[in-house]
């Protein structure tokens, strides 16, 4: 019989990937082989903060392989859906793939069920998305994200972060995560405080992955030559997910090195 | 003694299923699907705010069923896997409400030949294109036929009914408000004349949305908002 093939009228999952393993798992990514380390594009930085509305999360644009610099222009944070986002370091690939499967799973329960998922839900939905690819992470194509958001139950956003096995640790103020991790959070603990407005937000973040990009070869700065600057998206309970325009970035990443020279002269 | 089989034609045989699947759509409240300037109106006679007949399948395709509730929930979920893979699988505007309507109707066709009963639905598969002249409108019956429509389509008991109140009328070239009022006109009509806003399920694909996701429901707020007395 033509039409739909039985599993897409038996099938009682709400999750896409539970459905495309039987239905369909020649669509799913599976990645394997530990010899390509070294050999595909990894990542990265990326910084996530709590701020007076919501939530600011921003990264870096470097891709590098080995000690090449793969691309200048990679997004390594997107939206998840309109009230979160997620942002991952590691091997690109993977990471690429875990985000478009992760925004599609979600996508999908909304469909399927005709409700949204709580912001919980999903982070925990994303946890065993990760428990699901530990085979990767034991070859070394790990991948580490970080998502945050908010939901009616917490409109002040949480933020949450995760392992290679799967664990789920919420952040109350700000995290970071990738190879420029140590000196971005360095820089949030002197830089952080309760209720920053949204232009204070986007000058600590920047300041964050400046710091990162000065001490980890991984990890790119502002790019005024070619006038590519971090991702940086916010999320509040009013406007949901935006992204902060480029233009500005740059801007406020001129006003950091401007001062740093200035100190780095005196 | 067992009984001897008796012979029944095939027509009889496709006579007594199509009659049974008519009886049972005849018996469910209408759903209408109009055209306008900026996108495609989903309109429904359901007093249940949570058991929809209207329904987001992907960014620019919309569904909107009546019949047996079980079995067109089915197929709105088989709809949403078959275009959440496909999207997966290619890109997001592979999806095509041709394609979709070719899967529900091979399925159709195929149950109410070979299974013990046949569906007791009717379906309304709509694309919004890029522009006006990119709509498309498909309604599905319990059989498998297939009929695109132009303007505006209705399916359930009061079908007929619904499309005579409406024939003539190019709503592609109204806006979203003259529609509606024209389609809560013409359920009313066709039922018992007064309809509550509460009754009414709607949604559109809005083609002045930025984002790829185009389907939106209409909240009791936004459709007393709209209506004309």
């Amino acid at each position: 019989m033509a039409g739909f093939p039985p599993a897409f009228l038996t099938s009682t999952s709400n999750s896409f990937i539970e459905f495309a393993r039987t239905a369909a798992p020649e669509a799913l990514p599976r990645m394997t082989g530990s010899e390509l380390h070294g050999q595909v594009p990894e990542g990265t930085t990326i910084v996530c903060l709590k701020t007076a509305n919501g939530i600011l999360m921003a990264g870096d644009r470097r891709a590098t392989i080995g000690n090449v610099i793969a691309s200048h222009a990679m997004e390594k944070v997107h939206p998840a859906d309109d009230s979160s986002v997620i942002g991952i370091a590691g091997t690109a690939g993977v990471a690429l793939e875990l985000i478009r499967l992760f925004q599609l799973e979600l996508e999908h329960y909304e469909k399927i069920e005709g409700a949204r998922l709580s912001l919980e839900g999903k982070a925990n939905r994303l946890a065993s998305m990760l428990r699901g690819s530990l085979g990767l992470a034991m070859q070394g194509l790990a991948v580490v994200p970080l998502f945050a958001g908010v939901d009616d139950s917490s409109p002040g956003g949480q933020i949450f972060s995760f392992d290679v096995t799967g664990g789920k640790y919420e952040e109350h103020r700000f995290h970071s995560i990738g190879s420029g991790s140590g000196p971005a959070r360095g820089a949030l603990k002197k830089l952080w405080e309760p209720g920053l407005d949204a232009d204070a937000a986007v000058t600590v973040a920047v300041e964050a992955l400046f710091d990162a990009s000065d001490d980890d070869s991984a990890t790119g700065g502002p790019d005024f030559v070619r006038r590519i600057a971090p991702t940086i998206f916010t999320v509040d309970s009013v406007g949901g997910v935006q992204e902060v325009d480029p233009g500005r970035i740059l801007a406020t990443a001129d006003e950091v090195v401007t001062r740093r020279t200035r100190r780095a002269q005196a | 003694m067992s009984q001897a089989p008796f012979y029944v034609s095939p027509e009889q045989l496709m006579k007594d299923r199509a009659d049974f699947a008519r009886k049972g759509i005849a018996r469910g409240r209408s759903v209408v699907v109009l055209r306008y300037a900026d996108g495609i109106l989903f309109l429904a006679e359901n007093p249940s705010p949570t058991l929809h007949k209207i329904a987001e399948i992907y960014d620019r395709i919309g569904f909107a069923a009546v019949g047996k509730y079980n079995e067109f929930e089915t197929l709105r979920q088989a709809g949403v896997r078959y275009a959440d893979l496909r999207g997966y699988s290619y890109h997001r505007t592979d999806v095509t409400a041709r394609g979709l309507t070719n899967a529900y109707a091979q399925t159709l066709a195929g149950v109410f030949t070979t299974e013990s009963k046949p569906f007791e639905v009717e379906l309304v598969v709509a694309e919004l294109g890029e522009t006006g002249a990119g709509d498309q409108l498909y309604r599905l019956s319990y059989d498998g036929s297939v009929i695109d429509e132009s303007e505006h389509v209705a399916i359930g008991g009061q079908a007929e009914a619904i499309t005579a109140t409406l024939a003539g009328l190019r709503t592609s070239e109204l806006d979203l408000r003259a529609v509606f009022n024209h389609g809560v006109r013409a359920l009313a009509e066709a039922t018992t004349g007064e309809l509550p806003t509460t009754d009414l399920e709607a949604a559109v694909l809005d083609r002045t949305v930025p984002g790829h996701r185009t389907f939106r429901r209409l909240s009791d707020a936004a459709m007393a908002e709209m209506r004309e007395t």
